[in-house]
């Protein structure tokens, strides 16, 4: 097993752990009640604490702590205090649909900044580098609520191409397989749009960063010299070597990838754990907070892990 | 300097100035409504029946979009610097304290990567929310959740200045650690610790906005630049003005911001 690997393994409880208890102090030390909540304001001090007692909010904090953690390991999240529902069920829907919109965006945003950056290192041509490094600059600083309504402006109020709402259409049953998987893409097509363009920016500006780092490097000119073509140049020896401090901070940024995920669900009424998070924390559903909190951090956590296995695939140096 | 650096900063100041002098480049307040009916919607260059001139045009309750485009810049920005003013103390105080003083390196090192791990929006969204929305709120939960790469990379240019031969020689002179770290280091690594919080300030203007589009941010009827673009959100069929000002100005920062940093990284 490799070094960086295993200590990454040992670390990611302590993480997820130190997220959950931070997320259990901050909730439990805020004012606002979710029995007070529930009931409205009309409830008297006699209901709420009956009500207080039921939820099991009564009992001292590290009580109610230990409690979480021990049902919680045991993959009990709770009942949600607004729906009623266990908290598992819901997110246990709602984390497939951010995995696949991050997951593409990644993938995406990563293959065309990367190409991007690879164009903007090999031009010969004075303006190319500059033009696009002020268009990689001005994606990455877009916000990505804002970037969503404006894509929404343009596609659905103006062209009428695509949905904006929701993962798929209200007559979704009613639909043949192949009409449903159509109506799927087309809801996917706006948040995708949204992440991946802001990606771009980001991950080609990474990129440039560390394909210039190498640029000077003498195997390069070595590999000119033998006589290998440019483009054999940039694939098999520039970009091999030249991106492997990408595939590391490509870990690195997964937090904030998540983050800009969690905006882009709630503009789109994106089904995914972002939406379901925004709403809970909106009605002080401590429970659903607690898990949703719990399920991006173990998210971010096994991405980093994906991330420093696949350094590990690209650079032999790691490997060694 | 770049010229692009340069261009980001003009701009920087241009818009700090348009938020300190927003009472002079305005003719009315951001909150004024005259009359609801014959004032609103109207498009960006319009002169309404009262002969007041619009330049953005204006909102559903006929409020002048320019007005709260500088109105709100004075809370966008002012939350958002004072915000990386706090995210900056904390992380040369947590980076030099690692750096300086050995048997806490481990601890506040393992702190900071832990607080990295955290997505910030999560982590944005449960302080905002917990707690009452207000300014001074988003100045704190902007701040603390924005402190870590400042401390990364203070931690590593300290240590990096450590070994060269003045800090020897300041150090023989009997100073104490931390005057020599205030003196004679911090002078030294300045320039890419003002770059990463020139950065850091872009993104602070990002998620201020982001907070208060949410109604999680400034309350109104103060109005902040995020909560514009959210108001603008309700009227993007008939009235697109008003949510896409608010939302270029902030496009605008944020890119002058990264073109700014890039230039001082290049610089040092």
């Amino acid at each position: 097993m490799p070094r960086g690997f295993v200590v990454g393994m040992l670390r990611a409880p302590l993480v997820i752990l130190g997220v959950v208890t931070l997320t259990f102090l901050l909730l439990h030390l805020a004012p606002g009640d979710p029995a007070s909540y529930l009931l409205g304001p009309g409830a008297t001090a006699d209901q709420i604490s009956a009500v207080r007692g039921a939820l099991g909010l009564e009992q001292p904090l590290i009580e109610q702590y230990g409690r979480w953690i021990g049902r919680a390991v045991r993959g009990d999240f709770g009942i949600s205090i607004a729906t009623g529902r266990p908290v598992l069920g819901m997110l246990w829907e709602a984390w497939p649909a951010t995995a696949i919109l991050v997951g593409l965006s990644i993938l995406l945003s990563y293959l065309i900044g990367i190409l991007v950056a690879a164009v903007q290192a090999t031009s010969r041509r004075r303006g190319v580098d500059g033009s696009l490094s002020l268009l990689t600059a001005t994606l990455a600083a877009l916000p990505g609520y804002w970037l969503a309504f404006a894509l929404v402006m343009l596609f659905t109020y103006t062209l009428r191409w695509l949905p904006a709402f929701g993962a798929t259409g209200l007559d979704a049953d009613y639909l043949s397989p192949g009409a449903r998987l159509t109506d799927r893409l087309a809801h996917l097509a706006l948040p995708l749009i949204t992440l991946t363009l802001i990606g771009i920016g980001t991950a080609a500006r990474y990129a440039r960063g560390a394909l210039r780092a190498v640029a000077r490097e003498p195997y390069l000119l070595l590999a000119r010299a033998k006589g290998a073509g440019p483009v054999r140049v940039l694939f098999r020896h520039h970009l091999r070597n030249g991106l492997i401090p990408v595939v590391a901070l490509l870990g690195l940024s997964l937090p904030a990838l998540f983050s800009g995920a969690v905006f882009v669900e709630g503009v789109f009424a994106w089904p995914g754990v972002g939406t379901v998070l925004i709403q809970a924390v909106q009605g002080r559903d401590y429970p659903v907070v607690m898990a949703a909190t719990t399920v991006s951090a173990v998210m971010v956590v096994v991405g980093s892990l994906v991330a420093e296995l696949l350094l590990r695939q690209v650079d032999p140096r790691v490997r060694a | 300097m770049r010229a692009s650096a340069r261009i980001g900063l003009l701009l920087l100041v241009l818009l700090a100035a348009g938020a300190i002098f927003a009472a002079r480049l305005t003719t009315v307040g951001p909150g004024d409504v005259i009359d609801v009916v014959r004032t609103r919607f109207l498009p960006p260059g319009s002169i309404d029946d009262f002969g007041i001139f619009h330049l953005l045009g204006t909102d559903r309750l006929g409020r002048d979009v320019w007005s709260r485009l500088l109105f709100g810049a004075r809370i966008s920005l002012a939350v958002a610097s004072l915000a990386t003013v706090v995210a900056l103390a904390v992380g040369i105080a947590v980076g030099a304290t690692a750096a300086l003083v050995r048997p806490a390196t481990t601890v506040l090192l393992g702190l900071t990567d832990f607080s990295l791990a955290v997505p910030r929006v999560v982590l944005l969204l449960l302080l905002a929310s917990l707690w009452h929305p207000s300014a001074q709120l988003s100045v704190l939960t902007l701040g603390l959740t924005g402190w870590m790469p400042i401390a990364r990379l203070a931690y590593a240019e300290t240590m990096g200045q450590l070994g060269r031969p003045y800090v020897d020689g300041a150090r023989v002179l009997g100073g104490s650690r931390f005057r020599l770290f205030r003196r004679h280091v911090l002078p030294n690594v300045a320039p890419s610790l003002l770059a990463a919080a020139t950065l850091g300030l872009g993104s602070a203007v990002s998620l201020e906005a982001g907070l208060s589009f949410l109604g999680l941010g400034v309350q109104p009827p103060t109005p902040s630049w995020g909560s514009l673009i959210a108001s603008g959100r309700d009227t993007v069929v008939n009235a697109p003005w008003v949510g896409l000002a608010p939302g270029i100005a902030l496009v605008l920062v944020v890119l002058s911001a990264t073109l700014v940093a890039d230039g001082l990284e290049r610089k040092t």
